[in-house]
């Protein structure tokens, strides 16, 4: 009876302790989001009340008087092919090492392995070097290469272990009835593990269009930037005015949380993939 | 005419096997080649700059560990190197304490899967997919002096004499973007941590429930050391981002770590002496790639140690 009855009070004190912290992590994303309706003068004298109407001047500023449209096309351009290119030859990497015993196994998947330790960042002074020479700074297509390239190590680690998961039965018949090796991949393998590749989509997907760091160090001109290295030329131009560096924000932050509001589950699922065994 | 078509039979297998292994070569040639060329090379590279003079991007004499005692010894660098360090290091520690310690709760009431539960998650989770830019200018401007939301709440609850310039003074400016941190990332722990919860099983936790257990025993002795493999990930993960902290320092106190490099951090320093500023002077890749390499020595090692000593207290369930 007595534990019941703290049970019950331990169950109060969680819910309120969750819906504190709930209100914690909501609140700062809902006040960004009003705050882009609002003229200047309402953030001033009324920082915590309503938009007195939702109009969307700040976001027509932004769409007609800055190049934040073209940073989202590069943003979608640059992550779109980035994680069409790793998928594709990360899961063929993957394939080769966990479905075939040849010569090398086990030194190709160390070399994929130890790639997971580097930290690219660090190695940002030859990589401009090296980009300079190919002549891919300033280039999306440099941005292109590099994601691709840090993103292989954990795409082939998370494939692989999907990939081992599969019986050879299907292989292996498949195989007795004539079918080639690359029919085999494509036609049998493949649609197997399809959830596992949106998995390693996202886990790669969300780094990429988020990220600031190689932008900031390879891209120059104005009509390259994406849009996490953007707003921070944005602020510097619209820096008193403070609806339309809500606007930014807010128009920044919403399509991937609208998919992630969608798709929580598996974006939840992909972004912790490489932390759980 | 039987010898010939077991030499037939011979060949016909010596082809397919070439072509399995042509096949082979070609699944891996391309990331093979991506990964080579644009993260191990680089990586070898910054070891051979290292021992080299530069002039811009060019390389000049070999000067031996000249770079590293420039970084390490010349005192007129050397204090931005300490600096940077022990900011680091404050940033791990109070990591490890308020954003990792607030997962562990959250995570652990989370798994009474109380009401709300699947919403819980999300709305812990929906900071983390937004990029680092956009949480640090919104809460620049929340914590803008005058206007900004945080100072204007406090004055709205009569705490004027609280209300300060919170990324202005060196003595706040650190701690306010680690809890700006902290918010932004939560959710990723939280849910690692609630995952490898998740996995242990349900009877293990219901018999000492029913011997009488308290709620801490249960956290502490079965769930605690079963959840270590999580707590390993976790920790490496928060030392390696701690470490290699940069956009929330950059874009919330600038370049050069303000107010007073109270804000600084090695990737700061590293980004500073590597393309040139204010206090490092110009760029300079031979002592910016010896302070690279310092740094990834520092990290690996740790990490390594780490992992080998969080490893080694795990326990399996049999």
């Amino acid at each position: 009876m007595s534990q019941k009855k703290s049970g019950d009070f331990g169950t109060w004190l969680m819910h309120i302790f969750l819906g504190f912290n709930a209100l914690i992590m909501l609140y700062p994303i809902i006040m960004m989001a009003l705050s882009s309706f609002k003229t200047n003068n309402e953030i001033f004298s009324a920082p915590f009340a309503l938009p007195k109407s939702f109009n969307l001047d700040n976001f027509a500023v932004i769409w007609n008087e800055t190049d934040v449209p073209r940073y989202f096309l590069n943003s979608t351009i640059v992550t779109g092919i980035s994680v069409f290119v790793l998928l594709v030859i990360g899961t063929m990497a993957a394939y080769a090492v966990s479905r075939y015993k040849f010569r090398g196994n086990i030194m190709v998947s160390l070399f994929f392995l130890s790639g997971l330790m580097l930290p690219l960042r660090l190695a940002i002074i030859p990589l401009f070097i090296q980009l300079k020479a190919l002549g891919l700074v300033d280039n999306l297509i440099g941005l292109i290469c590099i994601y691709t390239a840090m993103s292989l190590p954990a795409t082939v680690f998370i494939m692989t272990g999907f990939l081992r998961s599969l019986p050879s039965e299907l292989e292996d018949s498949a195989r007795m009835d004539g079918a080639s090796e690359l029919r085999i991949m494509v036609q049998i393998m493949v649609p197997l593990i399809t959830p596992a590749m949106v998995i390693a989509g996202i886990y790669n997907a969300v780094p990429i269009w988020n990220d600031f760091f190689f932008p900031l160090i390879f891209i120059q001109s104005p009509e390259s930037r994406t849009i996490a290295q953007g707003l921070t030329s944005f602020f510097g131009e619209y820096s008193v005015n403070y609806g339309v560096l809500y606007a930014g924000l807010t128009m920044a932050a919403l399509p991937i949380m609208v998919i992630f509001i969608i798709q929580s589950k598996r974006f939840i699922a992909g972004m912790t993939a490489g932390a759980i065994k | 005419m039987s010898t010939l078509t077991e030499e037939n039979y011979k060949s016909a297998s010596v082809r397919r096997k070439r072509l399995r292994q042509l096949w082979i070569a070609f699944l891996l040639f391309p990331a093979v080649t991506i990964l080579a060329t644009f993260v191990f090379l680089p990586m070898i590279s910054a070891i051979w700059y290292s021992v080299y003079e530069w002039d811009g991007l060019v390389r000049g004499d070999f000067v031996g560990l000249a770079n590293f005692a420039e970084v390490l010894f010349n005192p007129q660098s050397n204090k931005f190197l300490f600096n940077a360090f022990f900011n680091n290091v404050k940033v791990f520690v109070t990591l490890m304490i308020v954003q990792n310690g607030l997962a562990l709760a959250l995570a652990l009431l989370l798994a009474r899967e109380p009401k709300g539960y699947r919403f819980y998650q999300v709305v812990f989770f929906l900071p983390v997919i937004l990029s680092t830019v956009i949480i640090g200018f919104q809460w620049k401007l929340f914590l803008n002096p005058i206007f900004g939301l945080v100072n204007t709440f406090l004055r709205m609850v009569e705490l004027d004499s609280w209300a300060l310039p919170w990324l202005g003074l060196p003595e706040t400016a650190l701690g306010s973007m680690l809890i700006v941190n902290a918010w932004h990332w939560v959710g990723f722990p939280t849910l690692v941590f609630l995952a490898a919860i998740h996995r242990i099983p349900k009877d293990l936790i219901e018999a000492a429930r029913l011997d009488g257990a308290s709620e801490w025993n249960i956290a502490r002795d079965i769930i605690w050391p079963l959840m270590a493999p999580a707590v390993t990930i976790i920790v490496v993960l928060t030392f390696i981002g701690s470490f290699n902290w940069f956009e929330i320092p950059y874009i919330m106190g600038g370049l050069e770590g303000s107010p007073a490099y109270s804000t600084d951090m090695l990737g700061l320093l590293f980004y500073r002496t590597a393309f040139g500023s204010v206090s490092a002077g110009n760029s300079d890749f031979g002592t910016g790639s010896a302070l690279a390499v310092l740094i990834f020595i520092f990290i690996f090692t740790f990490s390594t140690i780490a992992t080998r000593y969080l490893t080694s207290r795990e326990v399996e369930l049999s």
